[in-house]
């Protein structure tokens, strides 16, 4: 208590008092639970109740989940093995389902005996994408995530080795182009080289290219259509293309819808309002069947990249919003700052704006991104099987007739892993940006 | 009158004003919208003086000094900077912003570099100076601004008058010929202007050409050589300290120092 008091005007101190642990009943589990479950009587039922709830809810679901019948060939087969082993009335799952069906729920119709390449794509995309999200990884393992793509692609679809290969080349001009022209007549010529002369390369000479090396040297692997993609290699391929094609596209939109030139600013912001206020399922169905109206007679394009390039449009439009708000929240001094300083307006990007901008906007990118990889179910209105419409499939065998609670927790459970881990990620980013800046 | 906020004695005979021009303002006028903010403003800056400029709030000086490196655009009138037209050519521009150096009021560091990040950036990215070298150049300045210790903090962990030293640093690590402050001390502490002005005295002895929009009159009356008088947009009066604070002719001016001098 205070040694001070109103009367007595003039006080000095002539002992310090020693340091003391706080009382008993103000610490640990005690404390903890006083405070937090048992602080009045309200609480004290409230807690009671909840209990009550999550173990009436356990003690029915549990017993289902864990008795689950794991060895039977049809759903007919389970019931018999349940009806001879826990009576008629017991209701236990039929996880036999997932072991009959777990290839086709994760791999589609993809060739069997080809299952090693997308699982070989997904590592070569994760060791891609390691350098990127993870800043212990050696900084010169980025070349392998720029390369990363393209053998992503040929692992997927498989086919000539040069199509990739003829098709990478084109950024390899644009990079060249880029270099050379920036240097003799300035950054914004070289800016339209770079875009301008892979777009030639593309349409006119790759074409040609890829034929004349198929020809002179037939290296491939099996090529596999697009039809046969299923399952949750499906949505992979699709939400992973989507999110890394979308995140680029979305922060380039972000900065054009600030720009000061009025036809830049007037494009992204109709781009992103037309995109935005149109449902994704609207989208999908333009992609299935307008847009071949738009494409040159006789050109055939795969149903799943056209999917893959509306979904990541779809998806930009939103992650432009976000950084959008990322931009408006950093103090107008920053951008005075790098002004002030000499700095072009692509150096103060890259270097001021955009990485503070960004890091604000983590959890909004992180929570598109996680929107958007659920969303990849739409697909199976417009005819692919992704998990959805193979547990639809799946029940239209007669084998398992009736089935629907075990693949949905199975779908939902997948999903859930890849989102939560999505967000686990996001958390781990913004913790690491906030030490460092402290 | 108040008296400087530090008490570094300063060697006056340090402080030379050559004949070549540094800046040339003719005849320039700034609009917002329609709101007329600087009128008609004609000024010569000779390398080597050191100009505070001061004014009631609104009067258009942080906008004059902002006008100098582009941070806000003239609509009308000619600013020539080291022999520069500033006009809306990107070139003019970014080559103007690296010999001229700005100190803000917040400082405006960026606070996801280091301190030394934020003095090597420009450097490295606008000059192309190798990294290692502009490590040396910012380390000199950061010494000179007497916190080399500091150099591997982030901004957020340094106090006001500490950031505003790195913010200098900043500035001359470009090798600036003039320095505009935007009331360089107005966001700090009384205990830190001491510390910033003394780096400005520092400044102004090395010969440095400075524009200061301040209200430390103390700082003013020991280091300019000229006292700018705004108000409404315009140049009103302009003297040297001791006539400008002795002897003020316009009654603006008079009722403006009576005001932020009278108690």
């Amino acid at each position: 208590m205070s040694d001070t008091h109103a009367q007595t005007v003039s006080y000095v101190r002539d002992t310090m008092l020693p340091e003391t642990s706080p009382p008993s009943s103000q610490v640990g589990a005690v404390r903890w639970l006083r405070e937090n479950l048992f602080s009045s009587v309200t609480n004290a039922l409230l807690t009671l109740i909840s209990i009550y709830v999550v173990y009436y809810v356990i003690s029915h679901i549990g017993p289902w989940m864990v008795g689950g019948i794991w060895d039977a060939g049809s759903l007919a087969e389970c019931r018999e093995i349940r009806n001879a082993t826990l009576g008629t009335d017991a209701s236990v799952a039929c996880w036999a389902v997932l072991g009959d069906r777990w290839h086709q729920l994760l791999f589609g119709f993809y060739p069997s005996d080809l299952y090693w390449r997308p699982i070989l794509a997904l590592i070569v995309f994760g060791g891609g994408i390691a350098p990127i999200m993870f800043d212990k990884v050696p900084r010169k393992t980025l070349i392998l995530s720029a390369l990363a793509p393209f053998v992503c692609f040929w692992l997927l679809w498989g086919g000539s080795i040069w199509l990739p290969i003829s098709a990478a080349l084109g950024f390899v001009v644009g990079y060249i182009a880029y270099g050379l022209i920036s240097k003799s007549l300035g950054s914004l010529a070289g800016m339209i080289a770079a875009i301008v002369l892979p777009l030639i390369y593309w349409l006119m000479i790759s074409g040609p290219l890829y034929g004349a090396l198929h020809n002179a040297a037939p290296i491939g692997i099996e090529f596999v259509e697009s039809r046969a993609f299923g399952g949750f290699m499906l949505s992979v391929v699709i939400g992973l293309s989507a999110i890394v094609l979308s995140l680029p596209l979305g922060i380039l939109l972000a900065l054009a819808r600030q720009s000061d030139l009025f036809i830049i600013k007037t494009s992204a912001v109709v781009f992103i309002e037309v995109i935005r206020g149109v449902p994704l399922i609207v989208w999908l169905f333009t992609a299935q069947l307008l847009l071949n109206y738009f494409l040159p007679p006789g050109t055939n394009f795969d149903l799943t990249l056209r999917v893959i390039i509306m979904v990541t449009l779809f998806a930009s439009a939103y992650i432009a919003e976000v950084v959008r708000g990322g931009l408006a929240a950093l103090p107008k001094g920053q951008y005075e700052g790098a002004d002030s300083l000499g700095l072009s307006y692509w150096q103060s990007m890259q270097l001021i704006v955009l990485p503070q901008a960004l890091k604000i906007s983590i959890p909004g990118i992180v929570n598109t991104f996680i929107g958007l990889f659920k969303d990849t179910t739409l697909v199976v209105f417009i005819g692919l099987a992704d998990p959805i419409g193979f547990s639809n499939l799946i029940r239209a065998s007669t084998d398992w007739n009736g089935i629907y609670w075990e693949l949905f927790i199975f779908i939902g459970a997948m999903f859930f892993l890849f989102c939560f881990s999505m967000g686990r990620y996001s958390l781990y980013l913004e913790n690491k940006l906030q030490r460092e800046n402290r | 009158m108040s008296d400087l906020a530090t008490d570094r004695a300063i060697d006056r005979s340090k402080l030379q004003v050559t004949d070549e021009v540094a800046i040339e303002i003719n005849n320039m006028n700034k609009w917002y919208g329609t709101f007329h903010v600087l009128r008609d403003i004609n000024l010569t800056v000779n390398r080597g003086e050191r100009i505070v400029i001061c004014g009631p709030s609104g009067s258009g000086k942080s906008t004059l000094i902002r006008c100098i490196n582009r941070l806000e655009e003239h609509q009308k009138g000619q600013i020539i900077v080291d022999g520069t037209e500033l006009s809306s050519d990107l070139k003019n521009i970014d080559k103007i912003r690296s010999e001229v150096g700005m100190c803000f009021q917040h400082f405006n560091l960026f606070p996801h570099l280091t301190i030394l990040e934020n003095c090597t950036l420009a450097p490295i990215w606008v000059r192309k100076t190798p990294k290692k070298e502009a490590e040396e150049i910012a380390m000199h300045f950061l010494e000179k601004v007497k916190i080399p210790d500091q150099a591997l903090k982030y901004p957020g962990q340094l106090s006001g008058g500490q950031q505003q030293r790195v913010a200098i640093a900043r500035s001359l690590c470009m090798k600036p010929r003039i320095m505009l402050f935007d009331e360089p001390t107005s966001a700090l502490d009384p205990e830190m202007i001491k510390e910033v002005l003394d780096t400005m005295i520092e400044l102004a002895e090395e010969g440095m050409t400075m524009l200061c929009v301040t209200h430390e009159m103390g700082f003013a009356q020991a280091v300019a050589n000229r006292v700018i008088f705004m108000d409404q947009g315009q140049i009103v009066e302009q003297n040297e300290p001791k006539e400008f604070f002795n002897n003020p002719q316009s009654e603006r001016t008079q009722l403006f120092l009576s005001q932020i001098l009278g108690h």
